[in-house]
């Protein structure tokens, strides 16, 4: 072997080696993190949901959020206008979380059918709406 | 007037960057030097009238010109006057212009510093690319469109309103654009069928300015997230953060790999071809960026035709580059080599950039991942933080070892006891140190805090010989070790506290106690809002005082949370205001972040490496001259 084919040769056992390596962790991170993204509508078509963790999607129904008394407890109402899912959340919520908007939490139902947020996401545009939901809203507009 | 001159302008600068496309590749074509020397004229009449089109713009923001639907969309009379000035690139139209005049600007640097007898080509596949994007911009995106009705503007996004967005586009930008250059070189190199050392000098002189300024956009960009969206957090993985990641970790891989294309000849194809996806990540940073796929923070008008656009220029500019580059390779595969030994710098030079690819991978599989899926119909899913965490911090931590390995080893075979000492002396020395750091400041030991604080040392360590001959390297490499010391540290240390509040309550957090004493009312320019008031005590002593806001900006009706933050070297303290409750309570967020600065300190610091590697390049020339 000469010095080219020498040096060819550890380049690939080393690529090679590399990309089994990674595709090995990129693999087993996808299969913990990923998280799907439901429609209240899609919730309800299926039941059994209690500690599945995902993303639910939708508009916060006008007249919908309740403060509690003491703490930072916030009830909402999540809806695409065919179903509505009853949401809450401890903490701070982002500015653009209002009545009527669109808005992402994550989180999973409890046995009682409330959606427990464990993060409301700060999406930063005003006329953000997820878009199933959106594609949603037209089709019952229509 | 000025629309008409606007788009006057843009026009004639289409017709320059054609000639200047066109012209060269034909002379090169024919052998016809007459051809060739257009290149120059007409990249200086195109950067004129990119410059104009782009000053009518500035101007006609300044004094509120509202016929210009641009304008009135994205500014008010109200809007302060610096941020009337950067709200040209405040959107779609106006950052592609920018990014045409940045374009341009590079342009005009490549053809003073390329040497004469390749500047030709290297001009006409710049020139492509800028006729690529000024036929984008006049097509699906004019900034010079006129309004409908009279018009008061929409104002500024408020979350826009901040001096860290004033330059940190620009820079950003300024990087992106940068990799274009060394992309163009290498193209026009393999099409006359040199890959030569001058070559290899000259695109990483421009790889490095590029790779500078793209690291300062994005320390500039992550320190704007940590002040304006109040979340207390530096880097959300958000895709066009990922964006912009991507094509810095393919750039820092090139800049090492044209180390070895320039000292050992070899790893040529290797060097081209990275210089042809640092390319082609740039374009999909704009395309994902601009085209309205993505939801973020960043992405503001959403139109299909626009993505298209984008993606077929992509796909014909780089299938294009591709097929010069298979085309061409086998031409370069004979050349002689040097003597390989497997301990030596070239293999470092080669496992690190092969790592950063892997890296690079995995960011742009969990980005586009998604994307697809919902191309396809297939669902809708969203990879968010924790899988770009668990899987970068192994990668990191990989790179990092042998980041402290590199500058250890020696072009030449070396002795490999001498080698094994030296790595085990640094090792012990990171790890003992590591520790007794750890020890003193957090009281406990974790796995990760350790590994990584012993890696940064490690990485310091290895430099220690090289700090004369290669202050470049030297320093970039400290300010990586410092930004991941930034990173882990302020992860594991920092604490925060969500709370209900009314004037007079106090908080603990950290050895910080934070006292509401009131709140009043503020007014700006082009907002009202409200501004608490916070006493900070240490000890019973007085620290400072902090201010955080709630603003809402009128014109678009929106409620902003304006942060305050006490900087130091070794802790920030930062308050952020959230929702009114009933009767003067509030929601309040507090963050004590320990080495928080740190994290741009080392961003800044691996800029500075960057451009000591270009003085001590331009020094080492005047010195041979």
């Amino acid at each position: 072997m000469n010095n080219i084919q020498k040096r060819r040769l550890y380049y690939v056992i080393l690529f090679t080696l590399g990309l089994a390596i990674s595709t090995a962790f990129i693999l087993f991170a996808l299969k913990k993190n990923i998280n799907v993204f439901l429609t209240p509508s899609q919730v309800f078509q299926q039941n059994n949901f209690t500690d599945y963790h995902f993303r639910l999607g939708g508009l916060v129904k006008p007249g919908s959020i309740l403060r509690e008394k003491n703490g930072l407890g916030v009830q909402f109402v999540i809806t695409d206008f065919k179903h509505d899912l009853t949401a809450r959340y401890v903490g701070v919520l982002p500015d653009l979380f209002r009545e009527g908007k669109g808005v992402i939490a994550e989180g999973s139902v409890n046995a009682q059918g409330i959606f427990i947020a464990t993060q409301v996401l700060a999406k930063h545009d005003e006329n953000y709406m997820p878009k199933n939901v959106y594609q949603e809203i037209r089709k019952n507009a229509a | 007037m000025i629309r008409l001159f606007g788009e006057i302008s843009l026009i004639f600068a289409l017709f320059c960057s054609l000639i200047q496309s066109v012209l060269p590749l034909l002379g090169h074509w024919r052998h016809h030097p007459y051809l060739s020397a257009f290149a120059r004229p007409s990249a200086l009449a195109q950067f004129i009238f990119i410059l104009i089109a782009y000053i009518l713009l500035t101007i006609a923001f300044t004094t509120n010109d509202f016929s210009i639907a641009y304008v009135a969309a994205n500014s008010h009379a109200s809007l302060p006057l610096m941020y009337r000035m950067t709200a040209v690139w405040g959107a779609h139209e106006g950052s592609i212009l920018l990014w045409i005049l940045i374009l341009n600007a590079w342009t005009l640097a490549t053809a003073m510093n390329d040497a004469p007898r390749n500047v030709a080509l290297t001009l006409s596949i710049l020139g492509l690319i800028s006729f690529c994007f000024l036929c984008f911009l006049l097509l699906t995106s004019n900034p010079f469109l006129p309004t409908t009705g009279p018009q008061l503007g929409r104002d500024l996004n408020p979350l826009l309103q901040d001096p860290g967005f004033v330059i940190h586009p620009p820079m950003l930008y300024i990087g992106y654009v940068g990799f274009s250059v060394a992309f163009a070189m290498t193209m026009a190199a393999l099409i006359r069928g040199q890959l030569d050392t001058a070559w290899a000098q000259l695109t990483r002189r421009f790889a490095v300015a590029a790779w500078c300024f793209l690291t300062l956009g994005i320390t500039l960009g992550s320190w704007w997230a940590y002040r304006v969206l109040g979340w207390g957090g530096f880097w959300f993985w958000d895709p066009v953060e990922n964006a912009s990641l991507l094509p810095w970790l393919s750039g820092t891989a090139l800049i090492h790999v044209l180390v070895l294309a320039e000292k050992r000849q070899t790893a040529k194809g290797w060097a081209a071809l990275l210089a042809l996806i640092c390319f082609a990540l740039s374009l999909l940073g704009t395309f994902l960026v601009r085209s309205g796929v993505l939801i973020s923070a960043h992405t503001f008008a959403n139109d299909p035709a626009r993505g298209i656009f984008l993606l077929l220029l992509l796909a014909i500019l780089i299938t294009a580059a591709l097929a010069v580059y298979v085309i061409r390779l086998p031409t370069f595969a004979k050349t002689e080599a040097r003597p390989f030994f497997w301990l030596s710098r070239d293999t470092a030079l080669m496992l690190n950039s092969g790592l950063l690819i892997v890296a690079m991978m995995t960011i742009l599989l969990g980005t586009l991942y998604p994307l697809v899926l919902d191309a396809f119909h297939l669902g809708t899913i969203s990879v968010g933080a924790p899988y770009f965490n668990s899987v970068m911090t192994p990668l990191v931590l990989i790179v990092m070892v042998f980041m402290g390995l590199g500058p250890l080893c020696r072009w030449e075979k070396q002795p490999i006891h001498l080698f094994v000492q030296q790595a085990a002396k640094n090792f012990f020395l990171g790890l003992i140190t590591a520790i007794s750091l750890l020890w003193s400041i957090m009281g406990q030991l974790d796995v990760i805090p350790v590994i990584s604080l012993m890696l940064s040392i490690w990485i310091i360590l290895s430099i220690v010989g090289s700090v004369r001959s290669l202050p470049g390297m030297s320093f970039a490499h400290t300010g990586f070790a410092i930004m991941v010391i930034g990173i882990m540290l302020s992860s594991f240390l920092s604490e925060e506290r969500e709370t209900r509040m009314h004037p007079g309550n106090a908080v603990d957090l950290g050895p910080y106690q934070f006292f509401f004493i009131d709140t009043k009312s503020v007014s700006g320019t082009n907002y009202r809002g409200i501004r608490a008031n916070f006493d900070v005590v240490k000890n019973k002593h007085h620290v400072t005082n902090l201010y955080p806001e709630k603003r809402i900006y009128t014109v678009r009706d929106m409620v902003m949370t304006t942060v305050d933050i006490h900087p130091g070297v070794f802790r920030d303290l930062y308050i952020a205001l959230g929702d009114p409750l009933s009767d003067d309570d509030w929601s309040v967020r507090i963050y004590y972040k320990p080495f928080m600065r740190w994290v741009w300190f080392g961003g800044v610091i691996m800029m500075l490496g960057g451009l000591l590697v270009i003085l001590q390049r331009k020094e080492n020339r005047a010195k041979r001259c």
